[in-house]
């Protein structure tokens, strides 16, 4: 009799340890899992989009004070921003996952706490590829490679959208009026690349060179990418107002809803590319 | 032993028995224990986790694990923070020296940036590859931790003041130095978070100084500081009284005021490193901690700084406390508050004395 348990058991512990698995994340720290979470906060926006664009939504029990999409979220209790998330709160909640930016100090204390804490900074369009595939393991979803099929081919999608005059037009992208510009190796300047226009910041200055703003005007684009508070910004900078883009109007404003989209390396990055197009198209209407 | 002397107010110049001193220090302590009590009991989860600590593990890990480390790690870092402050004081015999004075604060914030770029905040230098890079380009940094690279800047920071003043001998150079040390390293700092930045947003949560993640090891790391700490400080504290007089007095008393200067600096360098290494760049409680104690009571400088340790814990504590009442359920880093109420707190204090002033 005891035999038989014993064998049952061992079966039982061998059923358990086929199971469980092991996710490494940008910090190097492997977490194990035993069943796929599904009690998760994630103080990370784009992480929230991916859980829920993974169709893990609902099992989200809390965000940060910043997630706002999809609209179900903001209906979710917030924990605090992803650098000062409340510690506490988090703890109350008994998540089984928390998701976090790699640049957070809080992932130490909360897995000091026993939390598992995966933490996670997509900044490239290779980084939005890996953490896509990284979490649908995480969740045990079968969904993030037809997720990230449907998210190329929307992305292509829009690139032919963009008549063949667009090819070429050169874009100047401000991601912050400092003013940071989107480099070619940002995830914003592979859009563009997708897109068949020219980056006119140079592939030698980084993802998201600080630049001078001299450049920018020696760069003439033929098109300004920027929020709409750059762009207010803009017309300010002394010598900016002689450029012929901005004279000739050729810029976009994004509104907030719009720029978190743009600058959010997460799921939505192909409606961020149909954003651009969008732009684009505005302005070849108007030539 | 003669008062402080610190631009005193006529009316209070006359020191306190020792009596006084102790009856006060018991009264903090009594105030800080109240505290913890009230620590352990405020939180996003409210009253409830006390009441269901014994029969919820969450709600026990709440207030055990989390409420009680940060409450009682507030206290600490305060605690360093008014010692420092006081030995500051009395060591550059001005009543506006701060802590973060001679550069630990320039230096740890700029180990931190270096640390966050070194690890790759984000891996934006070069892609995914490039976290995975850096981490192996710096292994010691990764060790270290951010915790560790705080405290390394901190010391690091006044060092290289130490080293600018060419010793300790001459106040007004060290005083110079610290501010030279100040200035550069944040150009540096700034220099680093051009180059990268993320590692700007990633600084927020250190300058801004957070108290909400100190968990038991940080408390016990901050204990092993602060005793030793106070006991040196203590025994220095003659030395801070005979500086009061002027250098040339102390001199005249036969004190080795070089390798005595050199140990209180130590002190501070270490108070301010530990702390801002645990919990970030908190302003004010250093600058306004010895202020209070002295209001409280005026007394020579060794009742002083156990005076002025009681009251900066109690200050940061009652500060975290604030900090997550105010906008609850979320929190405010204790930071921000700690400047409005300190920033207050003097402006109230230089009025009282323009008054007191105009009366003599």
């Amino acid at each position: 009799m005891t035999r038989r348990l014993l064998a049952l058991l061992l079966l039982w512990a061998w059923a358990c340890a086929a199971q469980a698995y092991d996710i490494t994340d940008d910090t190097g720290h492997v977490t194990r899992f035993a069943t796929p979470p599904a009690r998760i906060v994630s103080v990370l926006p784009s992480l929230t989009e991916t859980v829920c664009a993974l169709g893990a939504c609902e099992r989200l029990v809390a965000v940060d004070r910043y997630s706002n999409w999809p609209a179900a979220v903001r209906r979710l209790p917030q924990v605090g921003g992803g650098l000062d998330p409340s510690v506490e709160a988090i703890a109350a909640l008994k998540p089984d996952l928390v998701l976090m930016a790699t640049s957070s100090r809080a992932g130490v204390r909360l897995r000091a706490l026993g939390l598992k804490v995966l933490q996670l900074e997509p900044r490239t369009g290779a980084d939005v590829r890996r953490v896509v595939v990284t979490l649908g393991r995480a969740l045990g979803v079968a969904g993030a490679e037809a997720l990230l099929q449907r998210i190329d081919a929307d992305v292509a999608d829009a690139a032919n959208a963009l008549p063949a005059s667009a090819r070429g037009l050169r874009v100047y992208f401000e991601v912050s009026p400092a003013p940071h510009a989107a480099g070619r190796g940002s995830f914003i300047g592979e859009l563009m690349h997708r897109l068949g226009l020219v980056n006119v910041i140079g592939p030698e200055q980084g993802p998201f060179p600080r630049i001078n703003p001299e450049y920018v005007v020696r760069a003439a684009p033929d098109l300004i990418m920027a929020s709409q508070r750059s762009l207010i910004d803009m017309a300010r900078r002394p010598g900016w107002a002689g450029m012929a883009a901005l004279r000739e109007q050729r810029t976009c404003g994004f509104d907030a809803e719009q720029r978190d989209v743009l600058v959010r390396a997460g799921p939505r990055i192909a409606e961020g590319a149909r954003l651009m197009v969008q732009c684009v198209r505005q302005h070849l209407d108007k030539r | 032993m003669n008062s402080t002397g610190l631009a005193p107010t006529p009316l209070a110049a006359v020191p306190v028995g020792p009596g006084r001193a102790t009856a006060l220090g018991l009264a903090l302590l009594a105030l800080a224990v109240l505290g913890l009590g009230l620590g352990a009991s405020v939180g996003s989860t409210g009253l409830d986790s006390v009441l269901n600590a014994r029969h919820d593990p969450v709600a026990w890990q709440i207030v055990w694990d989390i409420r009680l480390p940060r409450t009682l790690g507030a206290w600490l870092a305060g605690a360093l923070l008014g010692l420092s402050g006081a030995v500051a004081q009395g060591l550059f015999r001005n009543p506006l020296a701060d802590p973060f004075l001679l550069g630990s604060a320039s230096g740890a914030a700029l180990a931190v940036a270096l640390a966050f770029a070194a690890l790759g905040v984000s891996g934006m230098v070069s892609g995914s590859s490039g976290a995975a890079l850096a981490q192996a380009a710096s292994p010691a940094l990764a060790r270290l931790g951010l915790t560790g690279a705080a405290f390394v800047g901190a010391l690091g920071g006044v060092l290289l003041t130490l080293v600018l003043a060419q010793g300790v001998q001459q106040t007004l150079r060290l005083l110079l130095a610290g501010v030279v040390v100040g200035y550069v390293l944040g150009a540096v700092r700034e220099l680093v978070q051009l180059a990268q930045p993320d590692v700007l947003q990633a600084m927020q949560g250190f300058t801004l100084g957070i108290t909400g993640f100190v968990g038991w090891s940080a408390c016990a790391v901050m204990v092993a500081v602060l005793l030793p700490l106070l006991l040196a400080a203590w025994l220095l504290a003659r030395v801070l009284d005979a500086l009061t007089l002027g250098e040339d007095t102390a001199r005249s008393l036969g004190l080795p005021l070089a390798p005595l200067r050199a140990l209180l600096i130590a002190v501070l360098a270490l108070g301010t490193g530990t702390a801002v290494a645990q919990t970030g760049l908190i302003g004010f409680v250093g600058l306004v901690a010895p202020h209070l104690a002295r209001g409280l009571a005026r007394s020579t400088h060794g009742p002083l700084v156990l005076l002025s340790t009681l009251t900066g814990g109690l200050l940061l504590m009652a500060a975290d406390i604030a900090a997550r009442l105010v906008i609850a359920p979320q929190e405010l880093p204790v930071g921000v508050l700690t400047s409005v109420l300190g920033g207050l707190y003097l402006l109230w204090l230089m009025r009282q004395r323009t008054r007191a002033g105009r009366r003599a």
